[in-house]
């Protein structure tokens, strides 16, 4: 190197900026070793498993033969596949929404409390999404026991018959949908109070001055400030609501009669279970669409941010 | 406008006592809400402490679920004797500990080399991490399954029903994450502080280990604890990938050798859940500041 280098420095009026453009060089060369391991996981693990997946969705059971789209051909006549259909976009929406609704009402209450309270009541609120959704799906399948359901126990008072949690396909959507919310709407309202704390406080002493109801309030001041992180944080948990496993599979596995089968439980049952490889991957293509909507809008909202700072 | 400005101007003054009042009722009904909320976001994981200090007479009588008539510890004494849960433990924590020093090792270096060593290509590739962390497990367990597979066909490796297969899966989901926020995270420190480190001499790996690691220590520390909770947590790969009692880690242990047939061990199974959620519930207990800024951090740093 110290060879390479010395006839530059000679060389008078070039030296400066020849020197520079190796330094350049060897500087993204360190880089891009540095990185080295990180496309190498990405690339082995994650992108040729999802371009593979494409490769064995147009492939027979048996995985001999290249049948094109005959895989999706078959799910499309399939009574099932609509139901799974139905039943994602069902719980994916309506739980993002109530999540969302759930969150942005519980942050409000946090902040409004004195700050030095703040903190223990965010702590208490955030348990559920730290223990890991197996487990707490399991604390919940035993809430909705058939035979001992302590919900049950709780509403029999309020005269409310026994409701069979898990045993009838509407309860049984209800009750993926209830976990799922209870999972996930402490990780909105950590969002959401963390942008209210953002929101300037001469926004509201402004809105106070000209009279504005707390309705008002939050209509035109709290929702437009928050606007991009509400996008961003439905966004992603959409992603995340649509691709779920755990609780479904703990909670109900897909019964009754598969009325509450998404993609991801689905694909499990047909590729692992079924032992149909190249139909499971087809399964679980279909999620691809819809993430990849939900990834070019937070993608668009991040670059946008990035170029507002 | 203004006519309106000054009518309340006039009425605010002989109001202000109310104005006073009213937020003392916001106050009240924000505490009453809350508790309301909090007996629902509680309500599973107390009931699982109650019903695993029950026995199972008592979980299988008429009375009342939400009380506990005669504690007891038989259902920890047994499930902590027993090999099983005790092995599933020891998988779980060895896979964590060890997919918490890949991914760091691993994200850390790469988000120095994408935030401040800048090659070709690395704005796509700090993009490429963001939209490989939006890709979920459920997509892609079933080519990994076949991979596998042909992995044994191949090299006669089997990956298949191994506990350690998993170290090598998990970092697919905690990478991209651990890489972005900590591409974030040193973004965020000023460009000066490594250019005199450069000018002082400094080599590249000293500015990171010097400079950027301490400075940056809160992100590490968030995504270290984010890690460790995935790592955890994770109950597809390990479900479709291990059979073996002895492979099992914790969530899949727990649901396939406590509940046999339609019969379900209740006691057990609450005891095993609340002792497999202590771990996160322990390090979130104690740093639940750093979690919450990694948790922000993830969804809002760009």
């Amino acid at each position: 190197m110290a060879d390479i280098a010395a006839p530059s420095s000679v060389a008078g009026t070039g030296d400066s900026r020849s020197s520079l453009h190796k330094l350049m060089q060897r500087k993204s060369t360190v880089a891009f070793l540095m990185a080295l391991p990180l496309i190498l996981l990405i690339s082995i693990l994650v992108a040729y498993p999802a371009g593979y997946a494409v490769y064995l969705a147009t492939l027979n059971k048996g995985m001999t033969r290249f049948v094109g789209f005959g895989n999706f051909e078959f799910l499309f006549g399939r009574d099932t596949f609509w139901l799974v259909v139905y039943q994602s976009c069902l719980f994916a929406i309506t739980a993002v929404i109530f999540k969302a609704l759930i969150g942005f009402v519980v942050a409000h209450f946090v902040h409004n409390i004195p700050s030095k309270g703040q903190r223990k009541w965010r702590g208490m609120l955030l348990v559920p999404w730290v223990i890991p959704p197996a487990m707490s799906t399991l604390a919940w399948l035993w809430l909705f026991d058939p035979s001992y359901s302590a919900i049950n126990y709780l509403l029999a008072p309020l005269g409310i018959e026994r409701i069979p949690w898990t045993g009838e396909a509407g309860w049984a959507r209800f009750s993926v949908i209830l976990v799922n919310v209870w999972i996930g709407s402490p990780f909105f309202m950590i969002m959401y109070l963390a942008a209210l704390k953002s929101v300037p406080e001469q926004l509201y002493e402004a809105a106070a001055i000209d009279g504005a109801t707390w309705w008002q309030r939050i209509w035109y001041v709290t929702l437009p400030m928050m606007r991009n992180i509400i996008a961003i944080t439905a966004l992603f948990s959409l992603i995340v609501t649509f691709a779920n496993f755990d609780i479904v599979r703990v909670l109900t596995a897909g019964g009754p009669l598969n009325s509450t089968h998404i993609f991801g439980t689905w694909a499990f049952r047909v590729g692992i279970e079924g032992g149909d490889i190249p139909l499971g991957a087809s399964v679980s293509l279909f999620m691809v669409p819809i993430l990849a909507v939900a990834a070019a809008f937070i993608l668009r909202d991040i670059t946008k941010r990035g170029s507002e700072v | 406008m203004a006519n309106i400005a000054i009518t309340d101007a006039t009425t605010a003054r002989p109001a202000y006592g109310s104005m006073s009042r009213d937020r003392r009722w916001a106050l009240r009904w924000s505490y009453f809400f809350l508790v309301l909320f909090a007996v629902f976001f509680l309500m599973p994981p107390i009931y699982m402490l109650i019903t695993s200090l029950k026995t199972s007479q008592e979980i299988s009588a008429a009375g009342n679920p939400w009380w506990i008539y005669n504690p007891t510890l038989e259902n920890y004494l047994e499930l902590l004797t027993q090999n099983h849960y005790l092995t599933f433990f020891r998988n779980s924590a060895i896979v964590a500990v060890c997919v918490v020093a890949i991914t760091m090792l691993i994200s850390v270096i790469a988000a120095f080399a994408l935030a401040r060593m800048k090659f070709w290509g690395s704005a796509t590739l700090a993009t490429g991490v963001f939209l490989t962390y939006l890709i979920p497990e459920t997509l892609l367990f079933i080519p990994l399954f076949k991979m596998f597979a042909w992995v044994n066909e191949t090299f006669g490796i089997q990956l298949m029903n191994h506990w350690w297969t998993l170290i090598i899966l998990y970092p697919t989901l905690t990478v991209p994450f651990a890489t972005w926020i900590m591409i974030g995270y040193f973004a965020s420190i000023p460009k000066e502080l490594d250019e005199a480190a450069l000018i002082d001499g400094a080599t590249w790996m000293q500015t990171l280990t010097k400079i950027f690691i301490p400075v940056a220590l809160p992100g590490i520390i968030a995504a270290t604890i984010f890690t460790f909770t995935v790592a955890w947590a994770q109950f597809l790969y390990p479900l479709a990938f291990t059979t073996s009692t002895t492979e099992l880690v914790l969530p899949v242990g727990i649901i396939t050798t406590l509940i046999k047939g339609d019969v379900f061990n209740w006691g057990q199974i609450m005891t095993g859940a609340l002792l497999g959620a202590a771990p996160p519930l322990i390090i979130y207990a104690f740093l639940m500041d750093y979690y919450i800024a990694g948790l922000t951090a993830g969804a809002t740093k760009g």
